[in-house]
């Protein structure tokens, strides 16, 4: 079918795949993970995905980039558990109450490890999800109903006008006169109008889309098809084999342990 | 067909019946029957398409296409067919976009024909317009009257619009209705007929009726000092690009400064870097006439320092609204102030008497309408009595009573020495008091 459009000319094979997959495949990488608590998993995992990465064109740079948030989390959390984390083996460390031992160490690194293996697969195949896309897939390939899905669509357009009107009640209430008392009070009270603002666009909002047939009785077509075919099938087939590769990994090394057990 | 009437008289709830989007019982009372093509109208979605007053809340998805699209859609409109409806309504409206074009950086002109476009890819038998064009600059209402006019060309649909601007619409219509408040309908004929007989009782109740256009008082006091002075002003958003540089102008007591130009152009910015609530981006604006021991420029000093020197009022009244009660919002004013009791109530009643909004000290702010929400918001801007009143598109979407009230409003306080700034796309309210107007250019820089 010719002229249906797409969001925008993209070269990346990976942005054109359905974002059910992305987050099918996200799914099961972060649920195999979250099983064990060990550092070889997390390890082999963050390896097959960084090659992954490379081997699907990600720039570094950008990755780098967008990931900064993720790996600062995952550091602090690192730091954190070395520090206070259950203690065991060699002591290396004490200050307070803070104990550094080999114990805590490596599940420090497991810890950062797992931040980062489930992170950043999460981070790359959400960043090239459209949200209309989403919409259509959840609505085509996984049959959630209509009205929910493009509720949330359309409420999520109008998310981003909260910005606006943050700013404008800022300066407004700077132009009555009220801005000069507590940060705390004023922020409650801003907040509060934002609120109501957002009530009175969104059944504005609602009025429109009934206008247009939203909610009528007539069996809703889709203008978008949203297809799950072999390349949705395959980016779950690797993130299925990323997953067993960490587990099994991780079971030959001895390393394993289910849900943290001993 | 044209419907008219006084603001109350139920013009847009019956525009909503129509389209059967006014809810169940639940929700209201409503009497009678009301059939479209033999069907009560909520059993008959997509007969009736309905185009609302604001462009922001009707633009329901992220793409141009889908936009238009999504109405097909919920009629099970087969795909192909939904988008060659899609392209010949775009077409038909004159929006000829790529399909993918992000629709939040349309302009409102832009999202209201984007409105109309879906509607018009619904196929309806029955157009609705309410107030499409309130919230337009001058050039979008033409651009959404003439998109109108297109499609409504072969007349194989049936119009139906709410407006108070008569003139916009009058060339398109060949019956205008006239409702009542709680008197139904007061007039039905050919548009002659019904403006020969009803136009002036139409103007008095605050239709925009040619023949009869509001009348201007005459103002009598000659500018005076300085009060406020901009030197190689630049403005920008807090993080945005400069939008103006270079600006140099005076505002002298006792006059009034228009500050036109097209969207864009940055005159709501220019209006709060002067109203002294955005720091500006070069030069200085300096009113230390006013500042009554304060430094010179407006940012600088305290809010609750501001408010009894520079008021603004801004394009959206609900962005400025505190308080529960009409009253409550009034006295917010005259508490910052520290007056005391007896002097507050008395500026209370008096602005609220001045602005008509006596009646109204009861009523939750949020539920007054389009012109109520207006005064107030200027009542509470000058209830601190500021010597200048910094307005943003203060008559925009007015009915002409309001207006013309709002400008007998602001001669008065010109005449009493008072100056105005007002920011606006209103050509006859910048004849009725301007005495001055600083024209910007779209981020070129202004003449004046």
């Amino acid at each position: 079918m010719t002229g249906i459009p797409t969001a925008a000319p993209r070269i990346q094979p990976i942005i054109r795949v359905n974002p059910v997959a992305k987050l099918a495949t996200a799914l099961v990488i972060g649920v195999a993970l979250l099983l064990s608590l060990d550092w070889v998993s997390a390890l082999v995992a963050l390896a097959c995905e960084l090659v992954l990465f490379v081997w699907a064109g990600v720039g570094a740079k950008r990755l780098v980039l967008r990931a900064l948030p993720i790996v600062v989390a995952a550091a602090f959390a690192g730091v954190t558990i070395a520090l206070y984390g259950r203690a065991s083996g060699a002591t290396h460390f004490t200050f307070l109450f803070a104990r550094v031992t080999d114990g805590s160490l490596s599940l420090a690194a497991a810890t950062v490890l797992r931040i980062l293996a489930i992170g950043l697969p999460a981070l790359v195949l959400f960043l090239t999800v459209d949200p209309t896309d989403l919409a259509d897939g959840l609505g085509q390939v996984l049959h959630l109903p209509a009205r929910f899905v493009l509720g949330s669509l359309a409420a999520l357009r109008l998310a981003g006008l909260f910005l606006d009107d943050w700013r404008s009640l800022e300066l407004a209430r700077r132009a009555r006169g009220t801005a000069d008392r507590g940060r705390v009070r004023r922020y409650a009270g801003q907040a509060f109008a934002l609120l109501v603002l957002s009530i009175r666009r969104g059944s504005k909002l609602a009025t429109a889309m009934e206008a247009r047939g939203f909610g009528g009785p007539a069996r809703r077509t889709w203008a978008r098809p949203s297809r799950f075919g072999w390349p949705e099938l395959l980016l779950v087939l690797v993130g299925l084999l990323v997953a067993a590769a960490a587990v099994s990994v991780a079971i030959a090394a001895g390393s394993w342990r289910f849900l943290g057990g001993q | 067909m044209l419907l008219l009437g006084a603001s109350g008289a139920g013009k847009s709830t019956l525009l909503q019946a129509l389209a059967g989007v006014l809810g169940g019982d639940d929700e209201g009372d409503s009497v009678g029957e009301l059939l479209l093509d033999e069907a009560r109208p909520e059993r008959a979605r997509g007969r009736a398409g309905l185009v609302l007053q604001d462009p922001d809340s009707q633009v329901i998805l992220a793409r141009v296409g889908d936009d238009v699209a999504f109405g097909c859609e919920n009629l099970g409109i087969p795909r192909d067919e939904i988008w060659r409806r899609v392209r010949s309504s775009l077409e038909a409206v004159g929006l000829p976009l790529p399909l993918d074009f992000p629709t939040d950086r349309l302009s409102g002109g832009q999202k209201q024909r984007l409105a109309l476009a879906g509607v018009l890819a619904m196929r309806p038998g029955l157009l609705l317009l309410d107030e499409p064009t309130a919230n337009l600059d001058p050039s979008g209402v033409v651009e959404v009257r003439d998109a109108v006019a297109r499609v409504t060309e072969n007349r194989d649909s049936t119009l139906v619009v709410v407006e108070h601007r008569v003139d916009t619409w009058l060339d398109l219509v060949d019956r205008v209705i006239v409702l009542g408040a709680g008197e139904g309908v007061l007039a039905d004929g050919s548009p002659e007929d019904v403006l020969a007989r009803e136009g002036r009782r139409l103007a008095a109740e605050g239709v925009w009726v040619p023949r009869f256009p509001p009348t201007v008082a005459a103002r009598t006091r000659a500018p005076g000092r300085t009060v406020l002075r901009a030197v190689d002003l630049g403005i920008a958003r807090p993080g945005g690009p400069e939008l103006q540089e270079g600006l140099d102008f005076d505002v002298r007591a006792g006059s009034a400064l228009a500050i036109t130009g097209p969207n864009g152009s940055g005159k709501s910015t220019l209006g709060l870097t002067l109203g002294g609530l955005l720091s500006p981006a070069a030069g200085s604006v300096d009113a230390l006439p006013l500042a009554a021991g304060l430094a010179s420029a407006p940012i600088r000093w305290k809010s609750r320092e501001l408010v009894s020197r520079i008021g603004s009022v801004f394009q959206d009244p609900e962005h400025q609204f505190l308080a529960g009660t009409v009253r409550e919002e009034l006295s917010i004013g005259p508490r910052v102030l520290k007056l005391s009791s007896a002097e507050a109530s008395d500026r209370i009643d008096e602005t609220a008497t001045r602005l008509r909004l006596m009646g109204l000290l009861a009523a939750n702010p949020f539920t007054l309408s389009g012109g109520e929400k207006r005064r107030l918001s200027v009542a509470t801007a000058l209830i601190t009595r500021p010597p200048l009143l910094v307005t943003d598109e203060p008559t925009f979407g007015q009915d002409s009573r309001t207006w013309a009230e709002l400008v007998a409003l602001f001669s008065e306080l010109l005449d009493e020495g008072s100056s105005l700034v007002a920011i606006t796309h209103d050509a006859a309210f910048v004849d009725a008091i301007a005495d001055g107007e600083l024209a910007l250019d779209a981020r070129t820089g202004a003449r004046r």
